[in-house]
């Protein structure tokens, strides 16, 4: 009888004994899935972001729209969405750095780093499940967008690439709000980081108006930061070439620079977030 | 009997904060060894060494032998940690959370959905394993954390104040999962700033204070370090206290107390049954009725009165809660 019932636990306690952790997929997937899960369960966020993004874009199209004119021939619309939506990138990616430094808050992060597990996967796996929600996020914006009005003015292949570079920026900015979460000590100290950083590189930008009704002394801030040059670069794609934006270089030149900026942003912010979290303190 | 974990001579500081100041510890494997100390003693600082949270500034660890400055990873394969939050996914169901942890473990789908099933029905909560952890009551969480480091199976379990913050019905129901790990065969070393606690659970008892290990051994070995037992008489009625006082008085090797809430009166006395014979003949003698007439083993308080001279509680003046902030930073 003794036999019978502990024969399978020693088996069970020998087989675990040689699993020596998750491979570097499996960990990157978990962690993923559990951000993913925490967007979709809890309807607060899910709804909040929606509503917000649907109201800036009412404001935008609706409220200030009129006032604001882009140059000869371009709608305000087909102006404004392609920038909304790359800074859609910020509003919605904000909510990564809440959610990490949430993490590293209440003992998450120390439960997965005291797993056997390579550290950096909890972190590419975070990165993945935010850029994919603030895909979702995006998405939804883009469908309100046809709603109100936007219209392509392209081919298919420059769609396409709009889609892809836009895809990357997504990516790469997650990394930045990842930063801040891990170096915040705070969900309500990260989100006021973001805000910080969010607000000037929103607004000071060719996002929603053209770069050049802003002040003189604001135009070199503006002509020159990541997110009105991938602004720019998403509407060459989108509405038919630099010409038909008004814009001073070609089409190429812009998503030339953007993915500059971004692969910049994805080196430096990526590498300090992954030995952020490895390290030992 | 071989140590599970061996530390020399730790030291931790951070900015003007020395966390560890030169700890010393050696658990035994097969039982379980509690760190008792004020806040801010060093306790999470040294179970987050052990768990290659942090590298100690000087100092050695070795985990069942293995080097944890220098083989962390191999260290993570054999420990499960259990911090002071429950670090459960809220929008996860308990199930959920467990497969989760036992799949990062390594253990196959198939594999992590056994062990999360049966570590569910070991902590009594196979009924709970369906619904979704926010929806849970504190003690709950906490058991389902505890669960959530023991899916891998782990040989040592590290529990930093596993029951801080729990009513002592969810207090009560967690000390039970743990004797119950115990008996399984899991090494477990937790903190605890709970005298009751240590006592309850642990069969090796570490006294810190400042980052140094003060004292060790077992409940009762330290509480033959304080030296002495306790009389504690409570009168039938509460005028005759100060009555009871000067019996006591006469045959305690120091002068008695009296606790005026309780409405006792203790002193601590050399021997034990003798004394108790005396006190009661005494009592009657005088005419005194008592309630209740009785010998008692120290308390881990009295101990780490006896150890450090100062009482363990009330726990934390403001400063020895900034440590232990440091110590979570």
């Amino acid at each position: 009888m003794t036999t019978t019932t502990t024969t399978p636990d020693v088996a069970a306690h020998a087989a675990v004994d040689h699993a020596t952790g998750a491979g570097y997929v499996t960990a990157a997937l978990q962690s993923a899935k559990r951000t993913v899960l925490q967007f979709f369960r809890t309807p607060q966020l899910l709804m909040l972001g929606t509503i917000q993004g649907a109201l800036f874009l009412f404001m935008f199209r609706y409220i200030f729209g009129g006032a604001i004119h882009p140059g000869e021939g371009l709608d305000y619309v087909d102006f404004l969405v392609p920038g909304f939506l790359v800074t859609g990138i910020l509003w919605l990616g904000m909510s990564a750095a809440s959610g990490v430094a949430e993490d590293a808050a209440t003992g998450v992060h120390d439960r997965l780093r005291s797993l056997p597990i390579p550290r950096s996967s909890v972190m590419l796996g975070r990165s993945l499940a935010d850029a994919a929600l603030t895909l979702w996020g995006l998405f939804i914006a883009a469908v309100l967008a046809f709603i109100v009005g936007f219209r392509l003015h392209a081919d298919v292949a420059e769609v396409a690439l709009a889609l892809v570079l836009l895809l990357f920026a997504v990516y790469s900015f997650m990394w930045v709000f990842i930063t801040i979460g891990l170096t915040s000590g705070s969900a309500q100290a990260a989100q006021g980081t973001a805000t910080l950083l969010i607000v000037p590189l929103a607004f000071v930008s060719a996002a929603y108006v053209p770069a050049d009704t802003l002040p003189g002394w604001m135009q070199p801030v503006a002509d020159n930061q990541p997110f009105t040059i991938v602004s720019n670069a998403v509407r060459s794609l989108t509405l038919g070439g630099a010409d038909a934006v008004g814009l001073g270089h070609s089409t190429a030149y812009w998503v030339a620079l953007s993915l500059v900026w971004c692969v910049a942003i994805l080196a430096v912010f990526g590498t300090i977030s992954v030995s952020r979290f490895a390290r030992r303190g | 009997m071989t140590a599970i974990i061996e530390a020399k001579g730790l030291t931790k500081g951070f900015g003007d904060v020395q966390a560890l100041d030169g700890l010393d510890l050696v658990a035994q494997s097969g039982q379980v060894t509690a760190l008792l100390g004020p806040n801010g003693a060093g306790k999470t600082t040294f179970v987050r060494a052990v768990a290659t949270l942090l590298r100690p500034d000087s100092g050695e660890i070795y985990v069942a032998g293995v080097d944890a400055c220098a083989e962390p990873k191999r260290v993570r394969e054999i420990i499960g940690l259990a911090g002071q939050f429950a670090s459960v996914e809220p929008a996860m169901t308990g199930t959920e959370n467990l497969r989760m942890v036992a799949r990062l473990f390594g253990l196959s789908r198939r594999g992590a959905r056994t062990s999360a099933a049966d570590v569910l029905e070991r902590l009594g909560l196979a009924d709970a394993g369906d619904r979704l952890v926010r929806t849970y009551s504190g003690g709950t969480r906490r058991r389902l954390d505890l669960g959530a480091s023991l899916v891998g199976r782990p040989q040592l379990l590290l529990l930093d104040e596993p029951t801080a913050g729990l009513d002592p019905r969810g207090r009560v129901d967690l000390w039970d999962a743990i004797r119950r790990l115990v008996a399984d065969g899991t090494d477990v070393l937790l903190t605890t700033q709970y005298l009751e606690e240590a006592d309850q659970l642990a069969r090796h008892v570490v006294i810190i204070d400042h980052g140094r290990a003060i004292a060790a051994g077992t409940p009762d070995e330290l509480k033959n370090r304080a030296g002495t037992n306790v009389i504690e008489v409570r009168p039938r009625v509460g005028g005759d206290l100060a009555a009871v006082e000067a019996a006591l008085g006469t045959i305690g090797c120091e002068t008695p107390h009296t606790d005026m809430d309780t409405q006792r009166v203790s002193a601590r006395v050399e021997g034990g049954a003798d004394q108790l014979r005396d006190i009661v003949r005494l009592l009657d003698e005088r005419g005194i009725e008592a309630d209740d007439v009785g010998l008692r083993r120290p308390s881990l308080d009295e101990v780490f009165l006896a150890v450090t001279g100062k009482p363990l509680e009330p726990t934390g003046s403001d400063s020895d809660h900034q440590a232990e902030s440091a110590d979570a930073a």
